[in-house]
């Protein structure tokens, strides 16, 4: 499998003069970064809270806050990573929220060994994938990936599916990046553990 | 090279960062050992079909209203409409 790391560009990200101008009060160069990256901080903001409802709430506040605090933003990271940390932040409040009493954080309920080690070995199909229909997959997937910790959730999220490298989901958390490969690892033997059960090649295939 | 010592280099298999001295060495243990053989493909094909399922819906309405949104409480209504 080809390397999952992004490659890191040495030529200057067209962001930076974007958000020069939207600090400036350009306000179609802010309204490209919203429109650049509207999509990619819902996602993780649903992938995080899996509620549709804050996703949405949580995407508006990512980009007000991004507004009030762009003079703040020295660019010493990607602008795209500096919002997916807000959109971390502020879904790790809502989850808090939603939970009242219970404490939510990127350390919560990482410290279980449960599924760190293999145990269901057996082979899956070429492409299961395709022995669901889409919105079969989509259940299959979600339901897999809401049975995370938040922790593993995040991390698996932004390394994974929004494809950031470990160095800029380390960044993004607030994590080392040994802390990060090691979450990404148990999330991945996680869902790999959790997905086999439909993934796996067997005489009777589930419905 | 045993499984935990497998297990522990796979996030780096994944990155292409495994140390050039002991790639050959997880190559060969992944030959012998049916079981890491099969964690390995399974873990590829989990990683390669969240990426590739676009698992919730982002209509352009959605995005509409979204955008609408974020552009008025940055900048206000008037500014918006005389966009």
């Amino acid at each position: 499998m080809p390397a999952i790391q992004s490659p890191e560009s040495v030529e200057i990200h067209p962001d930076v003069e974007l958000v020069a101008r939207a600090k400036d009060g350009d306000v179609a160069a802010f309204e490209r970064l919203v429109r650049q990256y509207d999509r990619q901080i819902f996602r993780v903001a649903q992938h995080i809270t899996q509620n549709r409802e804050d996703a949405e709430d949580i995407t508006q506040d990512v980009f007000f806050k991004a507004y009030q605090k762009l003079e703040q933003f020295q660019g010493n990271s990607k602008f795209s990573t500096w919002l997916v940390r807000i959109a971390v932040n502020e879904s790790l409040m809502r989850l808090r929220k939603r939970k009242t009493s219970k404490t939510v954080s990127m350390d919560e309920d990482v410290h279980t060994e449960e599924g760190s080690i293999p145990r269901d070995f057996a082979e899956w199909r070429p492409n299961p994938e395709q022995e669901f229909n889409q919105s079969e997959l989509g259940e299959i997937l979600r339901k897999t990936i809401q049975g995370l910790p938040p922790g593993f959730r995040t991390v698996f999220t932004l390394r994974d599916i929004e494809n950031l490298s470990t160095e800029e989901t380390a960044e993004a958390l607030g994590l080392s990046v040994p802390a990060v490969k090691s979450r990404l690892l148990r999330a991945r033997l996680q869902l790999r553990e959790r997905l086999s059960r439909y993934f796996k090649r067997k005489e009777s295939q589930p419905a | 090279m045993t499984c935990t010592d497998f297990l522990a280099r796979l996030t780096d298999y994944f990155d292409g960062t495994v140390p050039s001295g002991l790639v050959a060495e997880v190559q060969k243990h992944i030959s012998e050992c049916k079981h890491c053989e099969v964690v390995l493909d399974s873990t590829t094909k989990t990683i390669n079909i969240y990426r590739n399922q676009e698992m919730y819906d982002f209509t352009p309405e959605l995005e509409e209203r979204l955008h609408s949104a974020i552009m008025t409480r940055c900048y206000g209504a008037e500014k918006q409409t005389a966009k």
